[in-house]
C-alpha cells in the first residue's frame, strides 16, 4: 500500500490531483459506515478520513454534529472505530486516516490508540483540536510507530506557526480554507490559495485544503494549487438524504473535478 | 514560588490550549494585550474607576449571626458579591474583558451562559461600551432561566438557544467557540469562567481576585485576623478562585469549594467534577472533568444551571492535587435548604449556585475548631431562581 504522502505526490505529478473523503464511523450504523467508506474509496476518493464521533465537536458544523450524535445514540463506542478500520482495510487499499478530537485518544491512552490504529490498518490521524505545541506525546508515539500525523494551518496562523505545523505534520498538513467550521460554502475564500502559497513556500510537506468544499468545480480549483481537496459535510449530507446510492453519486460527481 | 504567582498556560499538568489552530492567533492576541494591560497603570486605573462607579465595588461584608447560630460555635461572614451591579460576581470579569476587547478594537462580544448571570453581565457591559452582543445559552437553560433571557434581550443582546448535545452550558460553550472561529477578526469571546484555553483561566482569575483581596483586608479589619476557612461554590470555578486567590499563600486558611452533587455523588445525576471526575481535555484545557471510559463528556446534573457543567477550571484541578484546596459535594436538597435558611435567618435570598457554598457551612462546622471564622463568597442573588424555588418549596399553592 502506498503512503498518503506518496499518493498525493504521485497524483500531483500526473496532474490528476487528489480527493480526500471524510465519513464518520458508526453513522448511521457500523456496517453502514464501512459500506460508505468502501464506496467512497471505490468511486474516486484517494484518501479516506474516518471520523470519531465525539460529544463536543467544536470544529464541526451542524451536518456532522448531527450525524455523529446519531452514531453515538446508535451505540458507537471507541473500540468500534478499530473494527470499522479493519473491515474497510479488508476491502480496499486506500490509505485511511483517523480524524479525532483529542480527549477520546487521551482517555484511551495515546500509545494504545496509536497501536490499535496501526494494527487495524490505519495510516495515521488528523487532530483538529490538538496543535503541535500540546502534542509532545503524539509526536513521539506517531514517530515510533510510523504513523502519519496531520495538524492544521489556518489563514490566521502566523508564518512561524505555518512552518512549525507543516513541518510537524507527516502525510500532509491540513489547510483550513476559511475562518470557520465544517460545512458547505458557495465560494471558496481567496484566503485558501494564499494559505497554501505560504505552506508551499515554507515547508516541503504536502497540503490538502478542507472546510467548505462541496462541488466538482471547487475540487478542481483547489487541486490547481494544493495537493488535494478534503470533503466531509457534502458526503455526509449525501448519505443522510439519499443513502449509499446518493453517496456514490456524490463521490463520482466530486471525483469528476479531478484531472 | 508563591502559589498566588502561578500563571498559565499550565497549572501543574493542567491547562494548556487544546483548540483548533484557527483560534490560536486570537488567543495570542488576547494574551499579548492582557499581558500589556495587566501592568498598565492607565488600564488598571480605568478598570478600578469602572468598578467604583458602575459595578459598586468594594462589596461589603455582612456577618450572618442568626444563620451561623444554626451550626454551633462559629462565625460566618458573607462577601456580598450579590450586591454588585447585575447581581453577581460575574460583572468583575466582564468589565475587565470588555475593556480589553475595546483596547483590541473589537466591536462584537459573544458569551456563553448557564444560569444567565454571565450572559446578563456580558449584555450589560456590551450596552455600557456600545458593542454588539450575542449570548449562547443551552435551550434547557433558556427555559429554566426565562427571566434572565428577557433581561439580556432588554439590554439589547441577541440570545441564541443552543439545541445541540445536552442543550446546556457545555454546548453553549461549543457554539460560542464555533462562532469565534468564524468571526475572530471582529469578535471577542468573553468567556465567563476560569476554564477554557490559556489565557482565559489566568485572566478571568485575575479579574475576580479583587473579591479575595478586598475580603482579606475587610476580615483583618473586622476580626483582627485572617479567617479560618474560605468557602465558595464551584461550577467552572470563577467565584471560588476569585475569593481563594488572595489566601493561597496563607497556609493556615483552609480553602473549601462546594460542588453540585445533584441527586448525590453516588448517583449518575451530579456535577461534582473535582470530587468524582478524572483528568481530561474539555473546552480547550486539561482539567478534571466528567467523562466516560471513551473520553466522551458526560452530562452533568444540578438544580442550579450555573453549576451544571461537567468541567472545571485547571487551577482548581491543580489546587486539588496539591491538597491546597478541598472540594466537597452538596446535593440539590442541601443547597435548597441552605437557600431557605439564609433567606429566613438573614433576609438575604442567595442564588441557588451560591447556596451550595452556604450548605457547605454545615460540613465545615463539624470539622473546624470551636469559634472558627468562615468567610463565604455570597456570589449571587436569588431573584433569578424564584421560579425554581417556588416550584421546589411549593410556594405558589396558597390560592
Amino acid at each position: 500500500m502506498s503512503s498518503v504522502n506518496d499518493i498525493l505526490l504521485a497524483n500531483r505529478e500526473s496532474g490528476k490531483g487528489s480527493l480526500v473523503g471524510y465519513y464518520p464511523a458508526g453513522y448511521p450504523t457500523l456496517k453502514d459506515s464501512v459500506d460508505a467508506l468502501v464506496a467512497m474509496a471505490e468511486n474516486g476518493c484517494d484518501v479516506l478520513e474516518i471520523g470519531v464521533p465525539y460529544s463536543d465537536p467544536v470544529m464541526d458544523g451542524l451536518v456532522i454534529q448531527v450525524a455523529t450524535e446519531e452514531a453515538r445514540a446508535a451505540g458507537f463506542v471507541l473500540r468500534d472505530l478499530f473494527e470499522v478500520i479493519r473491515q474497510v482495510r479488508a476491502r480496499v487499499s486506500t490509505p485511511l486516516l483517523v480524524m479525532s478530537y483529542w480527549n477520546p485518544v487521551l482517555r484511551y491512552g495515546v500509545e494504545k490508540f496509536a497501536e490499535d490504529m496501526r494494527a487495524s490498518g490505519a495510516q495515521g490521524m488528523i487532530t483538529p483540536d490538538l496543535v503541535p505545541d500540546e502534542a509532545a506525546q503524539w509526536l513521539e508515539v506517531s514517530q515510533a510507530k510510523g504513523l502519519d500525523r496531520v495538524f492544521l494551518v489556518a489563514p490566521s496562523s502566523s508564518n512561524e506557526r505555518v512552518t512549525a505545523n507543516a513541518d510537524a505534520s507527516k502525510g500532509f498538513v491540513y489547510s483550513v480554507s476559511t475562518m470557520g467550521i465544517t460545512g458547505e460554502r458557495a465560494t471558496l475564500d481567496a484566503l485558501a490559495r494564499q494559505l497554501v502559497g505560504r505552506v508551499k513556500s515554507m515547508s516541503a510537506t504536502p497540503t490538502c485544503v478542507g472546510v467548505g468544499i462541496s462541488t466538482a468545480e471547487q475540487v478542481r480549483e483547489v487541486n490547481g494549487y494544493a495537493d488535494g481537496a478534503i470533503v466531509g459535510t457534502a458526503f455526509v449530507k449525501a448519505y443522510r438524504d439519499e443513502g449509499l446510492s446518493g453517496l456514490v453519486a456524490k463521490t463520482k460527481e466530486l471525483a469528476a473535478g479531478l484531472g | 514560588m508563591k502559589l498566588s504567582e502561578q500563571v498559565g498556560p499550565y497549572y501543574g499538568e493542567y491547562g494548556g490550549r487544546f483548540v483548533p489552530e484557527p483560534l490560536i492567533a486570537a488567543l495570542d492576541q488576547l494574551e499579548a494585550t492582557y499581558e500589556a494591560m495587566r501592568i498598565d497603570p492607565g488600564f488598571i486605573a480605568e478598570l478600578a474607576e469602572l468598578h467604583k462607579t458602575y459595578t459598586g465595588r468594594p462589596s461589603i461584608i455582612t456577618e450572618a449571626k442568626r444563620f451561623a447560630a444554626h451550626f454551633g460555635d462559629i462565625r460566618v461572614f458573607l462577601k456580598r458579591e450579590d450586591l454588585n451591579h447585575t447581581g453577581s460576581h460575574k460583572i468583575n470579569n466582564v468589565m475587565g474583558q470588555a475593556l480589553l476587547a475595546k483596547k483590541m478594537g473589537k466591536k462584537r462580544i459573544i458569551a456563553e451562559t448557564g444560569a444567565g448571570q454571565h450572559g446578563v453581565a456580558s449584555a450589560t457591559a456590551a450596552a455600557f461600551f456600545g458593542m454588539d452582543c450575542v449570548v449562547y445559552m443551552g435551550q434547557v437553560d433558556t427555559e429554566r432561566q426565562a427571566l434572565n433571557v428577557a433581561r439580556m434581550q432588554l439590554l439589547g443582546a441577541e440570545v441564541i438557544p443552543v439545541t445541540s448535545g445536552s442543550r446546556t452550558l457545555k454546548d453553549a460553550i461549543n457554539e460560542a467557540l464555533r462562532d469565534w472561529v468564524a468571526n475572530v477578526d471582529t469578535t471577542h469571546y468573553l468567556l465567563g469562567t476560569v476554564a477554557g484555553p490559556h489565557p482565559f483561566p489566568t485572566m478571568v482569575r485575575d479579574f475576580h481576585s479583587v473579591i479575595g483581596y478586598e475580603a482579606r483586608e475587610q476580615m483583618l479589619e473586622l476580626t483582627g485576623k485572617l479567617p479560618d476557612a474560605v468557602a465558595a461554590c464551584v461550577g467552572g470555578g470563577s467565584n471560588a478562585i476569585g475569593i481563594f486567590h488572595a489566601f493561597l499563600d496563607d497556609s493556615d486558611v483552609a480553602l473549601w469549594g462546594f460542588e453540585a452533587a445533584g441527586d448525590g455523588v453516588d448517583t449518575p445525576r451530579h456535577a461534582a467534577t473535582l470530587s468524582m471526575g478524572t483528568p481530561g481535555v474539555l473546552h480547550g484545557a486539561k482539567s478534571y472533568m466528567l467523562q466516560d471510559a471513551d473520553g466522551q463528556t458526560m452530562e452533568s446534573h444540578s438544580i442550579s444551571a450555573g453549576l451544571d457543567y461537567p468541567g472545571v477550571g485547571p487551577e482548581h484541578s491543580w489546587l486539588k492535587d496539591l491538597g491546597r484546596a478541598n472540594y466537597h459535594g452538596v446535593t440539590d436538597a442541601e443547597a435548597m435548604n441552605a437557600m431557605k435558611l439564609l433567606s429566613q435567618t438573614e433576609g438575604i435570598i442567595p442564588a441557588i449556585e451560591t447556596a451550595h457554598g452556604l450548605a457547605g457551612i454545615e460540613h465545615l462546622a463539624k470539622i473546624l475548631p470551636a469559634g472558627a471564622n468562615i468567610l463565604v463568597n455570597l456570589s449571587g442573588r436569588g431573584d433569578k431562581d424564584m421560579e425554581t424555588a417556588a416550584k421546589y418549596f411549593g410556594l405558589m399553592g396558597d390560592k
